[in-house]
């Protein structure tokens, strides 16, 4: 630890406390007396039970979509593919809210797709769960596709290569060698999935709404109740605080192992 | 057991390799040459992950390659063993043998009984139930070697296989690849260059240069008589064919070389003694002293050899014709103290400390 200079300390405890501050505030801010009893309202309950429901149908979308995708990018030689790749790193960087409109407007009632699916089998995506977890999987795909990639790529194609020699299909090759060698990855890159789906905001309340029980989720009620009930808005984040930390608590271990 | 039969030739960027090479049935051929020479991208092509760019590859009738044909890796029956052994990190030694019969169709217990059986095969039945981080580079070895032979592959490629072990562990682990491989009687193609991997493995050496098969022979023919620039110089080693013996190795005629055995070999069985020519000490007059071994030959030729003379023995009239071309170097004050010429009769004599005996042909 002697190569670290010595100005930088300064700015990396400012950076720390920007970050740990906060948190214990709202640690200090919990009106504990009334605690059990603001997290099990109904609509904190249900905005609860919808932000798992959906996050993990997120994280199952995220899964079954953005793992072949990782896939895909990692080892195919398809040409154009870094115009692929920065096309999935999209979400990372654009505001969700502008995420929600583009889906609003391709899956709107008058969008080119939502106006299909309307005409033809009377389906309305937007304002619905199904909504919630689309505008969700926009978002957290990413954190999956390249979390995974990573894992491919330090893994390399060697044991691949050797699977081949020993008479191992493609087929068998990605299900006994590649997917548990990057195990690891998928797991956190999967957490991490999860974690982001159940923080969004902007996407889903402009293609969603923010409908109890149905697109309500956590971080919604929690902005609808700042606004006049500042309590029970400190007892849910508190809530998704407590999750976030599981959730680190869960990925790092694996890391460090 | 098959017979490979390559003409090919690949192009990968500036580089080209174009290369004709049979391996008969149950042979082993070491490849030698100098790093980037294309050993290991013949290697790829015959495993099938290269595709060749001109060419034909035939493994025991069946056309594995042509400008037609391109058979996938998995379908060829071509095993690879490279220098790291890669065994898969989320299975046990015993699973990642097990895993070529399973892939080609064998059920669960059929497969793990093939590998149980191949573990017994490479002394590591211990290791059975240990992940890869739990075993030791010799040990990972063993382990690889068993799972490319549970495949009953019809060509075994060996890219380097003691190139990243253990100085201490590469005879064991080499002696070991010797018994299976004559065992089995897979026709092998062994890369190296290391001179000892290919006498103690090969029966036939094949010298590749800039991508092109500069020399082809027996392997004592290579080593003793080279003729590539290349194989001149990894080689230059005396070598002395026989069977060993408790002192170290006897020739047919009877002449005993006195040597250590760095590899376990069997007595009688057949062997190389090695020296370097530098070890070579040149007398008028049979020497006494020290256990040495003494050869009496005919001076047949003086060169110079950087700073050193290399001084050729031929045999003398009705003595054995081994000694043709052993070579004896020597410090040019030393020739002319000594005062001999091409045509005199010498004692070529090397110090046991100075010769190892290997195990080598059949």
């Amino acid at each position: 630890m002697n190569g670290v200079p010595r100005f930088l300390w300064l700015p990396a405890a400012l950076a720390w406390l920007l970050v740990a501050v906060p948190v214990v505030g709202l640690l200090l801010r919990v009106d504990l007396s009334n605690f059990f009893a603001l997290v099990t309202s109904d609509a904190a309950l249900a905005a609860l039970w919808l932000s798992l429901k959906t996050g993990l149908a997120t994280m199952v979308c995220c899964l079954v979509l953005g793992g072949p995708l990782a896939i895909v990018l990692a080892r195919s030689h398809l040409p154009g593919l870094p115009f692929i790749r920065s096309v999935v790193l999209l979400p990372l960087v654009l505001p969700p809210v502008v995420g929600g409109l583009t889906l609003l407007f391709l899956l709107g009632r008058t969008g080119p797709v939502g106006g299909f699916l309307y005409d033809e089998f009377g389906i309305t995506v937007p304002f619905s769960t199904t909504a919630v977890v689309l505008a969700q999987t926009f978002v957290a795909m990413p954190f999956l596709v390249v979390s995974l990639e990573g894992s491919l790529r330090t893994a390399g194609e060697r044991y691949e290569a050797v699977a081949a020699t020993l008479g191992a299909s493609p087929v068998t090759t990605l299900w006994r060698v590649t997917i548990p060698v990057v195990l690891p990855g998928l797991l956190s890159g999967s957490v991490l999935a999860f974690a982001r789906a159940l923080g969004e905001f902007g996407a889903t309340i402009t293609f969603a709404g923010s409908l109890q029980g149905t697109t309500r989720t956590l971080p919604l009620l929690i902005y609808l109740q700042s606004q006049d009930d500042i309590d029970g808005a400190v007892a849910m984040s508190l809530v998704l605080v407590v999750i976030a930390i599981l959730v680190i608590v869960v990925t790092r271990t694996r890391d460090v192992r | 057991m098959s017979r490979l039969a390559a003409d090919v030739g690949v192009v990968r960027g500036s580089f080209e390799l174009d290369v004709s090479l049979t391996v008969e049935p149950g042979e082993v051929v070491a490849l030698l040459g100098s790093n980037g020479a294309g050993k290991s991208t013949l290697l790829g092509a015959l495993a099938g992950l290269y595709r060749p760019t001109r060419g034909e590859i035939v493994l025991g009738g069946r056309t594995l390659s042509s400008p037609s044909v391109a058979v996938p890796v998995h379908r060829r029956r071509v095993g690879l063993l490279s220098q790291q052994a890669l065994l898969f990190p989320h299975l046990t030694a015993l699973d990642n043998v097990a895993f070529g019969p399973r892939s080609t169709g064998g059920g669960r217990r059929a497969a793990r009984e093939t590998a149980q059986r191949w573990l017994d095969e490479v002394d590591a039945a211990a290791l059975a139930g240990r992940r890869p981080a739990q075993l030791s580079g010799g040990q990972a070895q063993r382990v690889a070697i068993a799972r490319a032979l549970a495949c009953d592959p019809e060509l075994l490629l060996l890219d380097e296989p003691f190139a990243a072990l253990d100085v201490d562990a590469t005879p064991a682990i080499r002696s070991l690849l010797r018994r299976v491989v004559r065992a089995t009687g897979v026709t092998t193609l062994v890369v190296t260059h290391d001179v000892l991997d290919a006498v103690v493995l090969a029966d036939r050496i094949v010298v590749l240069d800039a991508g092109r098969v500069v020399e082809t022979g027996t392997t004592t023919d290579v080593l003793t008589r080279p003729r590539s620039a290349f194989a001149a110089r990894i080689a230059g080693l005396d070598l002395v064919p026989g069977r060993s013996s408790a002192e170290g190795l006897v020739t047919g005629e009877g002449t005993v070389v006195v040597g250590t055995h760095p590899e376990p070999v069997e007595q009688g069985e057949p062997a190389v003694a090695l020296f370097a020519p530098a070890s070579v000490s040149v007398f008028r007059d049979k020497p006494g002293g020290s256990p040495r071994t003494a050869l009496p030959v005919r001076l047949a030729a003086m060169e110079p050899h950087g700073e050193l003379v290399r001084l050729r023995a031929a045999p003398l009239d009705g003595g054995p014709g081994w000694v043709e071309g052993l070579a004896a170097d020597v410090t040019p004050a030393a020739v002319a103290e000594l005062g001999v010429e091409p045509g005199d009769d010498v004692w070529f004599a090397v110090k046991a400390a100075e010769v190892t005996v290997h195990p080598a042909g059949r």
